[in-house]
């Protein structure tokens, strides 16, 4: 299997909850280009969780789909994601290490010594492996959701599926995330989910904003510069058209 | 590669205590708050004696007591061990029935319709009620205590059991389940640990109860253990061997409790 990273294309999706009265996506398109990261943003209860969830096989049995999911390789996408949510998710009984490792735990291979390696190494990258040994309890919310990084490093899947992974943290330490996980997850192709323009505006290389109930995807044109961009006054003026956008749909 | 200094130390010395109290001088509070306990304890029983002018076959003195706990050593111990084993086997008996039955409700829902009204009137019926058919079902021998025991455990564990599994929170399943982890391994490496504080408490309300049970067995049908004793001391008018046999049981639950307690948080470091 080639390493290139691949794209998804998603066309005329809707998404409607049993039970519900309305659909919550409707003739939703959107490209997500390869190797990139997309950046979905609007209001709350817009749709973007249930998008995301939706994609990393969380709502099979809740909602009727309508619409095409593509992979740029014609293979289908299921099993082929990781996925990082809001809270760090890092199991309090098992070690740093050992929760970097959790995804070898539910397949065959299991944790060799390879996976260990693997892991120590990715540990190092996001400059952890000093507390290898110790239970995420003991760590700051900067440090877990590096493991949590970690973690869905060691997936090594085409996909990353971010669910605001960095909205908990004070703004120094999502900063600094930002910047590790944009170097980290390289090559890699990432949804973002984000409540912060600030964000999207840094480290999408494609951004759309669910609108309108049922929602659908409408794609913002972003600053020249490529991300992760540092605040100028172009990336200051498309924060500003988000903020609009947003105010608007909210009206 | 990214040069990252950590965002914060993880604590260095664990074992010191949060105002920065050196673990030892912890240890030392925490005996000399159960030294004071015991003390008042018995100065208030030695005072209700001296006050109310209490002959000695209605409540004996400490001292008579620690003097029947000496002389009568060898009795106390031969019969508290047969009460520590009812107590021990009932807790691992009504233990392994309230894991597995918690976890037959988790599994198949409809046993848990069929279970609850059986779970419910186990504990709706008096142990003492059903204690003569326990007898009369596995004679006078410890097996019948060790059911008692069992029983007045079960619900308890059972309940508090479900609640961890089936509370395991949300967020680990779905990461789980983007892992492609089968039923069984989320119930085997999430759904279990996660329950396993919640398990823990439990435990902590079994050892409490598990000596009622077993104790209220020997009181209605027995040759051994520490209620057989306390009944032959009571109808003898041997009142300072009953309280002698009183303080033994007494203190087996406390050691239970504390052991376990200790175990249980050495076992499960993140339940804190």
């Amino acid at each position: 299997m080639s390493n290139a990273p691949l794209g998804l294309s998603i066309q005329q999706a809707s998404l409607h909850y049993h039970g519900a009265d309305k659909a919550t996506l409707d003739k939703l398109s959107m490209e997500i280009p390869p190797g990139e990261w997309t950046c979905l943003l609007g209001r709350s209860g817009s749709g973007k969780t249930s998008l995301l969830r939706y994609l990393a096989g969380l709502l099979d049995d809740k909602v009727d789909w309508h619409g095409e999911v593509k992979c740029s390789d014609g293979l289908p996408f299921q099993h082929r994601i990781a996925y990082m949510a809001q809270q760090d998710l890092l199991l309090p009984w098992l070690s740093v290490e050992d929760n970097v490792c959790l995804s070898y735990r539910f397949n065959k291979q299991g944790v060799s010594d390879e996976v260990r390696n693997k892991a120590l190494s990715l540990l190092e990258s996001v400059g952890l492996l000093d507390v290898r040994k110790a239970l995420p309890q003991t760590l700051s919310g900067g440090m877990r959701q590096r493991v949590a990084l970690a973690r869905t490093l060691m997936q090594d899947k085409p996909f990353v599926l971010m669910d605001e992974p960095f909205s908990a943290l004070d703004a120094v330490t999502r900063h600094k995330l930002q910047r590790l996980s944009y170097t980290l997850l390289k090559n890699k192709t990432v949804v973002l989910i984000t409540h912060d323009p600030q964000e999207a505006v840094r480290l999408a290389g494609r951004l759309y904003i669910l609108t309108n109930s049922p929602a659908q995807a409408e794609s913002l044109a972003l600053p020249k510069l490529f991300p992760p961009r540092e605040l100028d006054p172009e990336s200051a003026h498309v924060q500003q058209q988000i903020f609009h956008r947003l105010e608007q749909d909210n009206d | 590669m990214i040069n990252l200094t950590p965002l914060a130390s993880p604590p260095k010395n664990s074992r010191r205590a949060r105002n920065g109290t050196p673990a030892f001088n912890k240890s030392f509070h925490t005996l000399l708050r159960a030294i004071i306990i015991v003390f008042a304890i018995l100065a208030t029983w030695q005072g209700l004696i001296v006050v109310f002018d209490l002959p000695s076959f209605i409540l004996p003195t400490p001292l008579s007591v620690l003097d029947r706990l000496f002389v009568r050593h060898d009795v106390l111990m031969r019969h508290s061990w047969v009460t520590a084993q009812e107590i021990v086997l009932g807790l691992l008996l009504g233990l392994s029935m309230g894991l597995f039955f918690a976890l037959q409700m988790l599994l198949f829902k409809p046993v848990k319709r069929w279970l609850l009204p059986i779970l419910i009137a186990s504990q709706a019926i008096p142990v003492f009620a059903i204690a003569p058919v326990l007898m009369l079902w596995l004679d006078y021998g410890i097996a019948s205590k060790v059911v008692m025991a069992a029983i007045i455990i079960f619900f308890p564990v059972t309940t508090c059991c479900y609640d961890g599994l089936s509370n395991t929170p949300k967020g680990f399943l779905d990461l789980a389940h983007t892992m492609q982890a089968s039923r069984w391994q989320q119930l085997i490496h999430i759904q279990l640990p996660a329950a396993l504080p919640a398990l823990a408490s439990g435990i902590r309300v079994a050892v409490v109860i598990a000596p009622i049970g077993a104790v209220a067995g020997e009181w209605v049908g027995s040759s051994a253990g520490l209620g057989y004793l306390m009944l032959q001391a009571n109808a003898r008018m041997m009142i300072d061997d009953m309280f002698a046999a009183l303080f033994i049981l007494s203190l087996l639950s406390v050691v239970l409790y504390f052991a376990t307690d200790f175990a249980l948080k050495k076992a499960i470091p993140w339940e804190h």
